[in-house]
């Protein structure tokens, strides 16, 4: 079984993200980037699956700036088999579409039984991309997964709603997504750091892929930013400390603000 | 005014969901709103004169018989049956699991351009342009689609008020869909919803718990202070890590994002990621042992103690009024 995790590099949440005014775009060099959270709790559910099943390969993939190798190193260094990194200058700035057709076409470049995907990035991603990539490849997908069960030619799961829960299943070649129901990822350790400087490490561009952005694009919408304002941050009103009385003393605020 | 597209979205026993009304109304805001709903042969006719008074000026029924076993395949059918008839200026979905999903599919489909999660939406000139609340409200962002079609996945429960009643114009098609490239739908287990509590997304107060709150007997504090608030019970991740409340009450960046009237949090440190899914709440309320704890710097009122000792407090204080 081939399994490719895609992942994203994004600004560390940990820290402030900023936006570019004039662009719009995520200010990359304002923060920290690391491997989104939740893609690497998609690599934890395809690299616990290739502990219990030899000869599963995993691939990592990302499409991003030069910095994403960082990221995609870590990912070999957990337990990655090998990585792709689409490396392109036109791809500054790509929408949900431009990055899916990208993926989509290093998919079908390097082969797979199976696609999984973050359900939603943290920098302003949508949780479409993996969906689209589908669309793509013409293969179902199963987005929002809170559990997974892999088979030899079909993976289940249950997909959490908003209003419940549905139990799907899709024969295999499928991409999915996984919510942050999926168990943490585990640590690179120092063996898994040594081997991954000597794993296969493929940098591929848009015309490596068959993509020329003035054909490929060609009449599609692209979506675009206008404008970007910062609110006013907020700032700290009272603040008491509990002598006994708090409990009565927030009661009276809360009256006076209308607010019970 | 140009068509807008807006998917419906229908519960297992052919139900329409509550974000019909806003989603009609986003429509409105843009153009004149045409509701796409998926049902079961026979089964539409039922839910037109609902559309209508919700806004509909007209509504296009596709009959699909796997609407209930294929997973959002024949929601893009659907759209895309009604996008080459009805030539929209704009197809809305819902910014759902679904409704995202359907967006994505689509948008490749027809090649269009997607905006994700618009709080809201207006004309200017041909041109139909989105906001957007980024980074928890840090940011506003407006945008739009260039060089195609355009399609919006509004937030639930974000745009306020209702369109026009209308009688709408029915069109009704039969469409079967690929089944080779779906996913199969096993089994649907919506939520019944038990409690007479309101819903956390959209509501207008939040009582959310967190890591402080120690275990999942004594989360029922929360409860309690959100009854007597009349409040939606929100969490932290931390609160939801622990199992003290199901992972639906997550407030935050991963989570649920609310901007109510009124926000309390109890024993919760103020991550920047759980600020980023309720900073924009008008009024914030904090209890925290920790006079250094980060939510106090967005509190309008913050209390330094022991969320035991100072909620039972409140809610006697809060009953004693009401008996006034
Ligand atoms: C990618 C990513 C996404 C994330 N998404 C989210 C998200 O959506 N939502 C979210 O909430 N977090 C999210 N987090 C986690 C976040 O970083 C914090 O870990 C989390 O919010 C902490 O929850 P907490 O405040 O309940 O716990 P803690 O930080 O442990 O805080 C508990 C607080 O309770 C106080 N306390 C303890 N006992 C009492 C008492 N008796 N009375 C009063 N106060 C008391 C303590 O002083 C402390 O401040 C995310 C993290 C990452 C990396
Ligand atoms: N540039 C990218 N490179 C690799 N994977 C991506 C990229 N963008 C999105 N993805 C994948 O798609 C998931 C959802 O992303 P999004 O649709 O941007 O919210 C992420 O968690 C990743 O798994």
């Amino acid at each position: 079984m081939k399994i490719i995790v895609l992942v994203k590099q994004v600004p560390d949440t940990y820290g402030e993200r900023t936006l570019d005014p004039t662009t719009g775009w995520i200010d990359r060099a304002g923060s920290d980037a690391v491997i989104d959270e939740i893609d690497e709790r998609a690599l934890e559910v395809a690299l616990s699956y290739k502990d219990a099943h030899k000869g599963t390969e995993v691939v990592v993939l990302s499409m991003g700036s030069k910095a994403v190798t960082v990221g995609l190193r870590k990912g070999l260094a957990m337990g990655a088999d090998s990585a792709v990194h689409v490396l392109d200058a036109a791809l500054e700035g790509a929408d949900a579409g431009w990055t899916a057709a990208a993926i989509a076409a290093a998919l079908t470049s390097t082969g797979f039984d199976l696609v999984i995907a973050g359900n939603e990035s943290t920098d302003g991603g949508g949780g479409v991309v993996p969906a689209m990539v589908a669309e793509h490849l013409g293969l179902a997908h199963m987005t929002f997964l809170e559990s997974v069960d892999i088979s030899a030619d079909q993976v289940a799961g249950e997909r959490a709603t908003g209003q419940g829960t549905l139990r799907v299943h899709a024969s295999l070649p499928a991409v999915i997504s996984i919510t942050e129901n999926l168990p943490e990822a585990r640590f690179p350790n120092f063996r898994g750091i040594m081997s991954a400087k000597k794993k296969p490490f493929r940098v591929a561009s848009l015309g490596d892929l068959g993509i020329d952005p003035a054909v490929t694009f060609a009449g599609v919408g692209r979506s675009v930013v206008l404008q970007a304002t910062k609110r006013p941050a907020r700032t700290a009103g009272t603040k008491i400390v509990d002598e006994g009385n708090a409990g009565v003393e927030l009661a009276d605020f809360l009256v006076a603000g209308h607010l019970i | 005014m140009s068509n807008i597209l807006a998917l419906i979205e229908v519960s297992s026993n052919g139900d329409l969901r509550d974000s019909t009304s806003s989603l009609l109304a986003a429509a409105a805001r843009i153009g004149s709103p045409v509701a796409v709903v998926v049902t079961t042969p026979g089964a539409g006719s039922a839910l037109v004169e609902r559309l209508g008074n919700l806004g509909a000026a007209q509504v296009f029924l596709a009959e699909i018989d796997q609407g209930g076993t294929l997973l959002v395949a024949p929601q893009v059918d659907a759209l895309a049956a009604a996008v080459s008839t009805l030539a929209p200026g704009a197809i809305l979905t819902v910014n759902s699991v679904e409704g995202r999903d359907v967006a994505a599919r689509l948008g490749v489909r027809i090649g269009a351009g997607l905006v994700i999660d618009a709080v809201n939406l207006r004309s200017e000139g041909l041109t139909i342009v989105a906001t957007h609340s980024v980074f928890g409200g840090a940011y506003t962002v407006e945008s739009t689609v260039q060089g195609g079609p355009m399609i919006v996945t509004v937030r639930e429960g974000v745009i306020e008020g209702a369109a026009d009643a209308a009688v709408p114009v029915v069109t009704t098609v039969s469409l079967t869909s690929d089944a080779s490239n779906s996913a199969v739908i096993d089994e649907v287990i919506d939520v019944v919803v038990a409690s007479t509590r309101p819903g956390l997304r959209g509501a207008t107060r939040v009582v959310s718990g967190g890591r402080g709150l120690g275990s999942q007997e004594k989360f029922s504090l929360v409860d309690q202070l959100a009854d007597a608030l009349g409040a939606a019970v929100g969490a932290s991740r931390a609160a939801v890590d622990a199992g003290f409340v199901a992972q639906a009450c997550q407030v935050g960046q991963t989570g649920v994002t609310v901007s109510p009237q009124l926000y309390v949090a109890l024993g919760i440190s103020g991550a920047i990621q759980h600020r980023a899914g309720m900073q924009t709440a008008k009024t914030i309320v904090a209890i925290n042992k920790d006079a250094d704890a980060p939510i106090f710097d967005i509190a309008d009122f913050g209390i330094v103690g022991d969320v035991f000792t100072v909620v039972p407090q409140l809610i006697a204080a809060i009953e004693s009024r009401g008996k006034k």
